[in-house]
């Protein structure tokens, strides 16, 4: 289980160069519970799986932001939103069903998937 | 302020409360919602849920100091702004002045999608930080159920509501949950099995063309609440909760009396009017002058200075001022100085409870001393006789309490007998009074009775009812050898019978003159015939006179006679006895 190293409002973008776009992701957690860790290393591992080098993960901490949640009409935890590209997708969960979230990200599953 | 009713609800002394200000409903909770835990508000559509939950926020953070949290599912904050900004509610002024937030939760089925575990933490950042940036103490959940159908997880979506309830009480708030009826006996996804400290179900029954409001404490823990079904009403200011006056009848009295405008009227209640405070009852068929009385009864009502309330159900304002200008009773300057209001409506438009909060409301606001209403029968359009003879007594009681005079009109129907009215009030009243048409000789004339008037000696006697342009007056019928006269019946026998009257009185001074002639006659024979007799008696005299002195003239000439014979036998006795031893 990886811990989240990354303080809130870190970016995780691994170099990429020339990408068609980029995927902007924004997970919310609130305060560092199996779950929401488990959340993030369920979606490290999607994005590097389908989007290699396209994406950008960000963490948000509503423990330490909490009047960020209204703004993105969070509700559930851990809520991952695809801010980009539009239109805007939300996923609630662990993300443990791989499945599900791909088709909430909207990401067709890759039919040759390693 | 409206007196403090007899038979309230009394204080509990174990639960904290959190007012309201809900007019009438901190009344029939005794003291306001449970402090600290959560109560459920439950309705169909449209029932007034967000309104009382919001007007819980307003009143607590405007009137009790107590800042409060919306959370909205259903309308954006925008939405409910613009929603109650009739009622003079000013959220967006609120917001700013960090006395109340509104925080919409938006929950989308289609946005979301589930994918392995979550629990509802994001809602509870919110609803802390919310809580926390204004410090509430006040915080609406409406309608929490959406959830339900944004979220498809039951067993997720169960356990975070209990947690969010106990979060709520360890928080300390007082919270409003609401939720719609369905299916269930109170909301449709069974919020009542986590919220059970308080439920009120809110109710909109449409019963004859007319809806009425009505609300229910299901259940309140900890308090003794009415569980009756208490109507309400929502107009510019909110809602309107029907409080609960007293159905025991305890009510100071007064032994004042009122005058009723017609002055010969006030001689026949016992020589002073009505009792103030008391009811006034006065029916009547149409057009006998029920109305008339009671413009009288307002003006006077005026004229001492008081506020008269005057509910009229069958004409309008207007109307009423040039029908009772033609008797000569000018109400515009009362109107003008704020003295005499009108409330006009048709009874149908309202259901009876909503008539009954509407005048509550108004004598709340308006602080009359006497309220009349004209007519009272009018309530048989919106209820059955029972019902509405149910709602005339709560609003007896409830003017009695007030000590205001209440003055009320009731039709009968011509045919039926005259003592029988629509509403079956006569023995709520204290004083009833009867006015009756007669017909005879072509005619129908009113006279007025005092049927009974409670407390005080009423006269027993009929009197003639007119209207003139004086206003009304009431004149002593004639009892004439065929019964009670009226109108110009009685005028006419009136002057038959004056005629007959100085006839009579002729008769007498002719009888009397004569006699005087005879005595006279009679007098001046007597007079006569003294005369006569002393004439007579003069004669008489005189003869006797003429005898006597014939009589001394006889005798003189007798003794000149002896003397002159020189008789001695006359004589020489007496000279014999002169000289001793003389002659014989």
């Amino acid at each position: 289980m990886t811990a989240l190293a990354e303080p809130a409002g870190r970016k995780v973008a691994p170099a990429g160069a020339g990408d068609a776009e980029v995927w902007e992701l924004r997970l919310y957690i609130a305060g560092q519970t199996p779950r929401s860790v488990a959340a993030f290393a369920n979606l490290k591992k999607l994005c590097e799986e389908h989007l290699a080098g396209r994406y950008k993960i960000e963490v948000i901490d509503l423990m330490e932001h909490p009047q960020l949640a209204a703004g993105d009409q969070i509700l559930a935890i851990p809520t991952v939103v695809r801010r980009l590209p539009t239109p805007l997708r939300r996923i609630v969960g662990d993300l443990s069903n791989m499945e599900r979230t791909l088709v909430g990200l909207e990401l067709r599953p890759a039919k040759s998937v390693k | 302020m409206s007196k403090a009713p007899a038979g309230r609800m009394p204080p509990n002394r174990g639960l904290a409360k959190a007012p309201t200000g809900v007019q009438g409903l901190d009344e029939i909770t005794g003291g306001g919602l449970p402090r600290g835990r959560p109560t459920l508000v439950c309705g169909s559509a449209g029932c007034g849920k967000t309104l009382l939950a919001l007007e819980f926020l307003v009143r607590g953070a405007t009137q009790f100091g107590e800042p409060g949290v919306f959370m909205a599912f259903e309308e954006t904050g925008k939405e409910l702004t613009e929603n109650v900004r009739s009622l003079g509610f000013d959220l967006d002024d609120l917001v700013k002045q960090k006395k109340l937030a509104i925080d919409f939760v938006r929950v989308e089925r289609t946005e979301y999608e589930e994918s392995g575990e979550y629990d509802l933490e994001g809602l509870f950042v919110r609803l802390n930080y919310a809580i926390d940036s204004i410090g509430a103490k006040r915080v609406v959940l409406d309608t929490i159920e959406t959830l339900f159908g944004g979220l498809s997880n039951m067993a997720i979506l169960r356990g975070e509501l209990r947690r969010l309830f106990r979060w709520l009480k360890d928080k300390g708030v007082t919270a409003v949950i609401t939720g719609e009826t369905g299916d269930g006996p109170f909301t449709r996804h069974g919020l009542e099995e986590y919220v059970s400290d308080c439920v009120i179900q809110l109710d909109h029954r449409v019963e004859n063309q007319v809806s009425t409001r009505r609300l229910r404490i299901v259940k309140y823990r900890g308090t003794t609440h009415g569980t009756n079904e208490y109507p309400f009403l929502i107009d510019e200011d909110g809602i309107n909760v029907l409080p609960v006056t007293s159905l025991g009848l305890q009510h100071t009295v007064s032994s004042e009396r009122v005058s009723s405008g017609v002055p010969r009227l006030d001689m026949m209640l016992g020589g002073e009017g009505y009792f103030r405070g008391s009811t006034v009852l006065v029916s009547g068929t149409a057009g006998s002058g029920k109305t008339s009385l009671a413009a009288h009864f307002a003006a006077a009502a005026c004229l001492r200075g008081e506020r008269c309330l005057y509910l009229a159900f069958e004409e309008s304002p207007g109307q009423l001022l040039r029908n009772m200008r033609s008797i000569g009773i000018d109400l515009e300057p009362s109107m003008k100085k704020g003295l005499l209001q009108f409330h006009a409506s048709r009874a149908s438009i309202h259901g009876l409870e909503m008539h009954l909060a509407t005048i509550h409301k108004l004598v709340r606001e308006f602080q009359p001393r006497v309220v009349i209403m004209d007519p009272v029968g009018s309530m048989t359009a919106v209820g059955t006789r029972r019902d509405a003879n149910v709602m005339m007594t709560r609003l007896i009681d409830f003017l009695k309490i007030q000590e205001i005079t209440a003055f009320l009109t009731s039709l009968t129907s011509g045919d039926a007998a005259l003592e029988t009215i629509d509403v079956e009030i006569s023995s709520l009243v204290d004083t009833w009074l009867l006015l009756r048409d007669l017909e005879l000789g072509g005619e129908r004339n009113r006279v007025i009775n005092v049927l009974k008037s409670r407390g005080m000696a009423h006269s027993n006697q009929l009197r003639e009812f007119l209207l003139t342009e004086r206003g009304v007056e009431l004149q002593d019928v004639y009892l004439g050898a065929e019964g009670v006269l009226t109108g110009s019946a009685r005028q006419g026998q009136e002057s038959r019978e004056k005629a007959v009257a100085m006839l009579r009185q002729q008769e007498v001074e002719g009888k009397q003159r004569e006699r005087e002639r005879r005595r006279e006659a009679l007098e001046a024979r007597i007079l006569a015939l003294q005369k006569e007799f002393e004439a007579e008696e003069e004669e008489a005299m005189r003869l006797m006179a003429q005898v006597h002195a014939s009589q001394e003239v006889l005798g003189k000439d007798r003794e000149e006679m002896g003397r002159s014979r020189k008789s001695d036998a006359s004589e020489t006795p007496a000279r014999s006895r002169k000289a001793p031893g003389g002659r014989k």
